[in-house]
């Protein structure tokens, strides 16, 4: 009895030894993992040396249809920290977490902004407005700075550089929008991700396809929106880079539109991308918008 | 009634072209869903698709999306899945179901490993199946001349095909075409389930050979008029189907589908040949 009373101690201690060092120590990194390469970036700007990030849906992916892999919930298992967009845009998050039996915190990054409906849906592209990323960047350094209390100052400085380059951005997106003209601010694209961007800068954006890449689109759907381009005069459609392409090039042939470049609504591009970050993301989508709404001549 | 009818095909090039799509998809792949019907080889058509997936996926992660690379890809896997099964078959006690299911069981296992080593995150059932919606050049001249190419090979091959129905046993004793023909049709429903998935945009891309074919039985005897009645079931199931989507705002492939499948069911009790009601009331019909 005894002999066996001290082995399950000791395996005990063991199990502590190698758990604690875990949070306690500062040089060894806290393990993120996040859902989609948006909020990899972000964490990987706030946390800096001090996180190791795994990014589950990586750039060009799309995270509406993802479906998880064993190495997908090993990796979960093994997280501190798991950052997820939440409003329902990870629908495959919830039985991966089950399923890898994750314990540690887990951190929705829209907590606390004001989301849209659309469609009686949670709209879960709220980063597309960079107000919103705000949100999303304090609730990633909330979470990191309560994980790792010795480098919570550090966090807070990379929060704060980070968020003045936002809201540069912001204003910067501001100016562009303000100098198109009223009747030139109607987008086509090929599913509704920029409801947000809309709504913070004043563009309207219409899509064939529902607010997911999942669903089809009807002959109705694709009919109405090419009498919308015909009626209003809209010159471009833009196509996005995880999105299916040959329905907007239909579009465009039939409506004599230009194919206008490519938005990123939900996935960095690779790193020599146009999209490497997701500051060169929301300023890419913005400048190749403005390139193709303004008016020739101007 | 026109404008319910045609308006859309006048104002939209994308209805004209879904409609010439499946126009020509309904001429190539209900002949061959008929031969597939009267053969009993109707869970043929589904096991192929199944096996053409992977291949049109591998053409994809080599070539990007390029209809050449993905019809080519999706022809190869599924030729060698029939040409494997028929070999088996032909050589060896396993029947037909059997091995075919065997094969393409193993072709869509190794299609979805390659498809994760690769690690594309991209949903690729969207950019395998196209939609009918969006039908470009390259995609209708791919689905005109499988349309043109399975009636000239089905022209040729009528004879031995409708004896291959019939008697094969007696086919293959007396001539050395039984082999070649039953490959040449296997190429066939292939060649028109890769087609079926670019007009139609979806796995049931299938039913568009099957249903029409089954409706059919109902209501004919001879080859000659199951495929004339056959094609005409898939060509009004498509035109309804397309409106449906249009006025209803439906999505236009399940749309089509489920208007043949409505068709099926129809035939399936009034249709004079076997059909339930005939069943039920035998004199009654005889006497109308």
């Amino acid at each position: 009895m005894p002999t066996r009373r001290a082995l399950l101690t000791s395996a005990a201690a063991l199990a502590l030894s190698l758990a604690a060092p875990a949070g306690a120590l500062s040089d060894r990194p806290i393990q993120v993992v996040a859902t989609f390469s948006i909020l990899g970036d972000m964490v990987k700007r706030i946390g800096g040396e001090h996180v190791a990030v795994t990014t589950i849906v990586g750039a060009n992916g799309d995270a509406h249809v993802y479906q998880p892999t064993p190495a997908d919930a090993r990796v979960v298992s093994e997280a501190q920290i798991l950052v997820v967009n939440g409003l329902q845009f990870e629908g495959w998050m919830d039985r991966l977490i089950d399923a890898s039996g994750f314990r540690g915190v887990r951190v929705v990054a829209t907590d606390g902004i004001e989301p849209i409906i659309f469609g009686g849906a949670f709209d879960p592209h709220a980063w597309q407005s960079l107000g919103n990323a705000v949100a999303y960047v304090d609730n990633i350094t909330a979470a990191l700075a309560k994980a790792d209390p010795v480098n919570a100052a550090d966090f807070h400085r990379n929060r704060a550089a980070y968020v003045t380059e936002i809201e540069m951005l912001d204003a910067e997106i501001r100016d562009i929008v303000a100098s198109l003209p009223d009747d030139c601010r109607t987008v086509v694209t090929s599913h509704d991700a920029f409801q947000y961007f809309g709504r913070e800068y004043g563009l309207e954006f219409v899509a064939p396809q529902g607010l997911s890449t999942e669903s089809e689109a009807s002959a109705r759907d694709v009919a109405r929106l090419i009498l919308q381009i015909r009626e209003r005069g809209i010159r471009a459609i833009f196509i996005e880079n995880v999105a299916d392409r040959r329905l907007q090039k239909q579009i465009a042939d039939e409506t004599g539109a230009l194919i206008g470049g490519t938005l990123y609504p939900d996935a960095l591009s690779g790193t020599n991308g146009p999209a490497a970050t997701y500051l060169d993301m929301m300023r890419h989508n913005a400048t190749t918008l403005a390139r193709v709404l303004i008016p020739q001549g101007s | 009634m026109w404008e319910i009818l045609a308006q859309p095909f006048v104002d939209f090039d994308f209805m004209q072209r879904a409609l010439v799509g499946c126009v020509a998809i309904s001429i190539g792949a209900t002949p061959v869903g008929v031969f597939l019907m009267l053969r009993r080889m109707s869970l043929t058509g589904d096991a192929m698709a199944h096996a053409i997936l992977p291949g049109a996926a591998v053409g994809y992660l080599v070539a990007g999306l390029s209809l050449g690379a993905m019809t080519v890809g999706g022809l190869i896997a599924g030729m060698t899945v029939a040409l494997l099964a028929g070999f088996v078959t032909r050589v060896t006690a396993l029947r037909e179901d059997a091995s075919l299911a065997a094969f393409y069981l193993i072709s869509l296992a190794l299609g979805l490993l390659i498809l994760s080593i690769r690690g594309s995150n991209v949903d690729l059932m969207h950019v395998l199946f196209g939609t009918v919606l969006a039908l470009d050049d390259a995609a209708l001249i791919l689905l005109c001349s499988i349309a043109s190419i399975t009636v000239f090979a089905l022209a040729v091959l009528f004879r031995p095909l409708v004896l291959e129905c019939v008697d094969p046993q007696f086919l293959r004793s007396v001539s050395g075409l039984s082999a070649m023909t039953h490959f040449t049709f296997l190429a066939l429903v292939v060649l028109n389930l890769v087609g079926g998935f670019h007009a139609l945009g979806t796995l049931m891309a299938v039913g568009i050979m099957i249903l029409p074919a089954a409706a059919a039985r109902f209501w004919a005897q001879s080859i000659g008029a199951l495929i004339a009645i056959a094609i005409s079931v898939a060509m009004l199931s498509s035109l309804s189907g397309l409106l449906l989507s249009y006025h209803f705002s439906l999505p236009s492939g399940p749309a089509i589908i489920l208007v043949a499948g409505f068709a099926y069911v129809l035939s399936l009790f009034f249709g004079p040949v076997g059909g339930l009601a005939v069943q039920a009331f035998p004199r009654r019909v005889l006497e109308a």
